[in-house]
């Protein structure tokens, strides 16, 4: 089975602006990856790269082994780092849209979640919190069977409880050969569900290495890497 | 509830830990069958392959078997069982001695200590 994302010196480039540089690793399936790095270290370029929002300027990325396209979007769930849906429609309709673009929309689980979290079904997006409509972004995100979740900054604008909740949906619903790649900030908080973590600094992969590994060698947390790291 | 896990040390090593201390501590009994990798995870509120790494470590070392379809189960071996809770027991005194040290007791002292200690609650639960 053909590596579920490959890159081979990718690079992005504005102009004389580096925002990646010659990154090259593999995704394997069925694990949890940490895309962990300060603000504006390249996190969101990369991830608008694997869905195809943004082209390389060099080097190569390829989903199951194909170039971002629309093959890769059937297999790819991606959480957008900002609002992705129309603000004036209701949290029912977002769901009918969903199901109707992908052909691995799960409405069943859709509802559990929504249940689970209590949001209703009637309000328009617009009528809901900050923090809601993310979580109604999330579930529409999980609630798809692919093989690569992509979610950008998931968990930053909810609160404590709801973020339990929702790293147990990821837990929950993931299939084992999936693979999820999560950016945040709030490393502390899901450090224990990651597999394997990936550190960008300056555009540039600093680090690539699984998080019972960087325990051992370094006899510390990934948070404590992290702000060791990227110390200001 | 999520384990209680620590900062430094590799979670897998944590997680071993905990299920040891669970099977000594009478939470699984002896030959009973442990809940599923996914389930436990859930618990734990870790990685699903952590606790798999967790659980095959815990399989190479006897202390758990797999029977092919129907999952994870304790060892009946009470030898073994006997031998864990006393290597246990050995690493929580050695910790403690440890810990006396570093107060600047002599191993002599924390004996005297420990004994005085048992003496007092003795006392009390007399009263």
């Amino acid at each position: 089975m053909k590596a579920i994302l490959e890159c081979q010196r990718l690079t992005k480039r504005y102009g004389n602006f580096f925002a990646l540089s010659d990154l090259s690793f593999t995704l394997e399936r069925g694990q949890i990856i940490g895309l962990l790095g300060p603000n504006g270290s390249g996190k969101t370029t990369l991830i608008k790269l694997i869905n195809g929002l943004l082209v390389p300027s060099d080097g190569q990325i390829a989903v199951n082994g194909c170039a971002p396209g629309v093959e890769s979007k059937k297999i790819v769930s991606y959480l957008p780092d900002r609002d992705c849906l129309p603000s004036q429609i209701r949290v029912k309709d977002a769901l009918t849209l969903y199901s109707d673009f992908y052909s691995d929309f799960s409405m069943e689980r859709a509802a559990k979640m929504l249940d689970a979290l209590e949001i209703d079904r009637h309000s328009r997006l617009s009528a809901l919190s900050k923090g809601t409509k993310e979580k109604v972004q999330l579930i529409l995100v999980m609630s798809r069977d692919a093989q690569l979740y992509v979610l950008d900054e998931p968990i930053g604008g909810v609160d404590p409880a709801a973020r339990d909740y929702i790293l147990r949906t990821i837990l929950t619903n993931y299939s084992e050969n999936a693979t999820i790649l999560i950016s945040t900030h709030l490393i502390s908080d899901i450090e224990n569900v990651l597999d394997h973590v990936l550190f960008l600094k300056a555009g540039h992969l600093v680090l690539n290495e699984a998080v019972d590994e960087v325990r051992t060698k370094y006899g510390k947390s990934v948070d404590s890497l992290f702000r060791e790291v990227f110390r200001c | 509830m999520p384990w209680d896990l620590d900062n430094e040390r590799p979670i897998y090593l944590q997680l071993m830990e905990r299920i040891q201390q669970d099977i000594v501590s009478g939470v699984y009994k002896p030959g009973e069958k442990i809940p599923s990798v996914r389930d436990l995870a859930l618990d734990a509120a870790v990685n699903p392959n952590t606790m798999q790494k967790a659980l095959s470590e815990l399989e190479r070392s006897g202390l758990v078997y797999s029977q092919r379809t129907s999952g994870r189960f304790i060892t009946e071996d009470a030898g073994m069982l006997k031998e864990l809770k006393r290597s246990l027991a050995a690493d929580h005194i050695r910790d403690f001695f440890h810990k006396m040290r570093q107060l600047g007791f002599s191993d002599d002292e924390t004996l005297n200590i420990i004994q005085e200690t048992i003496k007092g609650e003795d006392h009390e639960s007399n009263t």
